[in-house]
């Protein structure tokens, strides 16, 4: 939280997932020509934007010190809903398919409240289940969009910013402002740190737990939907391992998976960090195969730079 | 830098040999702070050393020093004439300085014996375990430390202090030159310690010299040979324990010596603010009954296990009444949880500060107000100017010693957590504040603090129900005190005119209805 404060206040402790950023957007930029131009760089947020949507909500959930694997199924059946209801008419389609992200989290949410089982397991059986519920609607088939105005959305622009972009932005914003400045932000910190201490400041943790599942359905159906736009379409498939490419993301981000300590801006720049690599790496002609095999090297370098880091800063006065 | 007219080594006599560990002139330094200025300590072969300090004092910093857990910016450390440097702790270890921590590190899935000898487990060909030479071996230490248990009972099935044993015996294995205790006895009921003790002494007197880290003056009075003081990080003398007495030694910690003062209880007491009327729940406690009035301190006694914490935890709504009845300002009041608890004007500073009463990765000024944040906040959204008002607020008025709001809580001492929790507790205006064990693990500086703060905080007006073990406490600050034993309550009495010996019969199941006590009402 300090290093947070000093990197709004623009002082010097950086985030090391930033420096990484800026690192690999330097390397790129110098290595490809076709790399650092406005429309690679939309581009790129627009890729990040379906698993950078959902790990702004994954975000809330591990500090809270849980996790949530479903998330990928769920943005499967949010994409379905909302091409296979289409003809309700759209914004009953939409509507449905994001209801129904919020419902599964509140499910997840009240399991975990309410019977004690680790969050692990509550969602790895979501995970499963939900994916089920895909086939059983669609029948293994692929929905393609039949109103216009639907596909049509996710290529839209604004100026020269795609809407998509905006939209995982201003969510960006939105929510860094809810972790950092709301009671409900404070909340989660406190009862990621410390469950039983939150429980003794009359915070009621199974509440704020049980919120914040449901804003990472909102954000999983969300993305979903957007997806969907993109694409036109929706496969029974859709948001396979997004759970696991989420999670990433939100781990590189500096969150950590024991709860009580992590930032929105530092997810956003692990976020940026897969995909930056990625496209860099496609601008670079590597093949997919290798880039898999980079990503994860570099996931765990990351990771073990800011082990180090972080156990020298933990050294700190002790009197 | 020392006041004290005390001399350095007035003991160099007494036992007249050469010190087996000698640190000299140790400073340590951290970011903005001196943790320990130019700190000297002899430890002899033989003796118990007290070592007494504040909170804050430096000397568990002086003890990470010895141990190779810190590695300081100047002076020496000498083990047996010879001149040290520790970079870690398997070094310190290696050289036989064995530090027995508060915390526990038991594996608490294997058994006594694999705890003892975890990562040195006896082996036989082929890399196997050899069970039989470490149930020997394991069975040897704890028959020399007399322990009751088996070396093949599960660490998970003893009790705290039993688990402390296995702590201790583990460092038997080094054959140590210097154990350190760090507060050996926080978690040891009274009949628990004299084993302990004596396994203190069995070591001194096998010519180890033992260090003694402890808020207790009887403990110390009754073990250690020589006592030596540290004060804001530098030493402050040494004194033989024969030759001083607790004043004496407080002095030197404080610079200033204490008194609990009988004389200013208030006598006048506004409405009931809380009332019990016959509370059960099942299976832990029944039918207790007692109230407490605006402005009155009451304080509620037993050992541990008599019930008393899981009454103020039913109270603050964390356990379910099975019969019986609570009024709140004279209104019946449900409570179903800890949330209704906060809104309804309830506080409890718990037991277990580290537990269950701090975030302890979150900063000072958060874990203040993580108890009010509606006042701290409109429509959701914090109000940081006004958040730091409250800390300003409560950090001046109890005096809390931190760099800067943004440091960790986890990286305060004890008594500057306490006041953390009770601010934060303040900062909701409660109407009835429950300080449960307030000063356990405290240095006696800010106990009296603490001791303080409560009475003054009764004369504004707060209804305040203390729960504690310690005799000296509850008689020191209880307008009225509230007995319990196995579960019941076995007397009520005036805090000013009680004795001890009634007190102890109450809360040990013997008190019997005597007549003449007029101000000693048994309410079974």
């Amino acid at each position: 939280m300090i290093d947070m404060k000093r990197f709004m206040s623009g002082g010097m402790g950086i985030q090391p997932i930033w420096i990484f950023v800026i690192v690999i957007t330097i390397f790129f930029s110098v290595m490809s020509d076709y790399f650092l131009s406005v429309g690679n760089l939309t581009n790129i947020l627009v890729q990040t934007s379906t698993i950078g949507l959902i790990a702004l909500g994954m975000t809330y959930v591990m500090i809270n010190g849980n996790i949530d694997l479903s998330v990928g199924a769920t943005l499967g059946l949010a994409a379905s809903l909302s091409v296979g209801l289409q003809d309700y008419g759209l914004t009953v389609a939409v509507l449905v398919a994001i209801a129904t992200g919020v419902a599964l989290g509140a499910l997840n949410g009240l399991l975990v409240w309410k019977t004690g089982v680790n969050a692990f397991i509550v969602t790895l059986g979501a995970m499963i289940g939900v994916r089920g519920l895909i086939f059983v609607y669609t029948e293994e088939q692929s929905f393609y969009a039949s109103n216009f105005a639907f596909s049509d959305f996710g290529a839209s622009s604004i100026g020269p910013i795609p809407v998509l972009a905006i939209i995982f932005l201003l969510c960006t914003l939105a929510m860094h402002l809810v972790l950092r400045r709301t009671g409900h932000g404070r909340n989660t910190f406190a009862v990621g740190g410390n469950p039983e201490a939150a429980l003794d400041a009359g915070i009621r943790i199974g509440r704020n737990m049980m919120i914040n599942f449901m804003i990472v359905g909102f954000f999983a159906a969300l993305a979903g939907v957007l997806l969907a736009t993109q694409m036109g379409a929706a496969t029974p498939n859709l948001g396979r391992d997004y759970e696991l490419w989420t999670i990433t993301a939100v781990v590189l981000g500096g969150t950590k998976l024991t709860g009580g300590y992590g930032s929105i801006t530092g997810t956003l720049g692990g976020v940026l960090a897969i995909g930056v690599l990625r496209n860099g790496m496609n601008m670079m002609q590597v093949p997919a195969f290798y880039v898999l095999v980079i990503l994860g090297v570099i996931l765990v370098t990351v990771l073990i730079i800011d082990q180090q880091i972080s156990v020298k800063s933990s050294k700190g006065v002790q009197v | 830098m020392s006041t004290a007219t005390v001399t350095h080594t007035a003991g160099a006599s007494a036992h007249g040999e050469a010190p087996i560990l000698s640190l000299v002139e140790i400073t340590k330094k951290f970011p903005g702070v001196i943790a320990l200025n130019k700190v000297s300590l002899d430890v002899r072969a033989g003796e118990v050393h007290a070592l007494l300090g504040e909170n804050g004092a430096g000397k568990s910093t002086l003890m990470k020093v010895l141990a190779g857990k810190h590695i300081p910016n100047g002076g020496q450390i000498l083990l047996e004439g010879e001149e040290k440097v520790f970079e870690n702790p398997k070094q310190a270890k290696q050289s036989g300085i064995v530090l027995i921590h508060q915390e526990q590190s038991l594996v608490p899935e294997m058994s006594v014996a694999e705890n003892i000898y975890l990562g040195s487990l006896p082996k036989k060909w082929g890399n196997r375990v050899d069970w039989k030479t470490l149930h020997r071996d394991s069975t040897a230490i704890l028959d020399r430390l007399k322990c009751s248990f088996s070396s093949k009972d599960l660490v998970s099935d003893l009790s705290i202090a039993k688990k402390q044993m296995v702590e201790i015996a583990r460092a038997l294995v080094f054959t140590p030159k210097i154990v350190v205790f760090d507060e050996p006895t926080a978690s040891l009921t009274d009949h628990e310690k004299p084993v302990l003790y004596e396994i203190i002494n069995t070591l001194r007197d096998q010519g180890v010299g033992i260090v003694y880290i402890s808020h207790r003056m009887d403990e110390i009075f009754h073990l250690s040979q020589r006592i030596s003081v540290l004060r804001d990080g530098e030493y402050n003398g040494t004194v033989n324990t024969a030759d001083t007495n607790e004043d004496e030694v407080t002095k030197l910690m404080i610079g200033r010596s204490l008194e609990l003062d009988h004389a200013s209880k208030p006598k006048d007491f506004g409405e009931n603010m809380l009332e019990l009327r016959g509370l059960t729940v099942d299976g832990v406690f029944e039918d207790v009954s007692f109230s407490v009035r605006k402005g009155e301190i009451v304080g509620m006694y037993g050992l541990v296990g008599a019930g008393r914490s899981e009454v103020a935890e039913t109270i603050f709504g964390l356990r379910k009444i099975s019969s019986g009845e609570m009024l709140l300002d004279g209104k019946a009041e449900h409570i179903h949880s800890t949330h209704d608890a906060v809104a309804e004007g309830i506080a409890l500073v718990p037991e277990d500060r580290k537990d269950q009463g701090l975030i302890l990765g979150m900063n000072c000024r958060d874990n203040m107000t993580l108890a009010g944040l509606e006042t701290v906040s409109s429509n959701g959204f914090m109000k940081p100017a006004a958040e730091k008002l409250v800390y300003d607020k409560y950090q001046q008025a109890m005096k809390i010693k931190t760099p800067s709001w943004r440091q960790k809580v986890g990286n305060l001492s004890g008594g500057n957590q306490q006041k953390i929790v009770i601010g934060k507790w303040l900062h909701t205006h409660p109407k009835l504040l429950i300080l449960d064990e307030p000063t356990r693990g405290i240095d006696v500086g800010s106990k009296a603090e603490i001791h303080a703060l409560i009475k003054d905080l009764a004369k504004t007006g707060y209804a305040v129900l203390v729960i504690s073990s310690e005799m000296p406490e509850v008689l020191g600050v209880s307008n009225r005190i509230v007995a319990m034993y196995d579960g019941k309550v076995t007397a009520e009495f005036d805090g000013d005119e009680v004795s001890e010996d009634a007190l102890v019969q109450a809360i040990t199941g013997q008190y019997v209805t005597s007549g003449d006590a007029s101000a000693d009402r048994p309410v079974t």
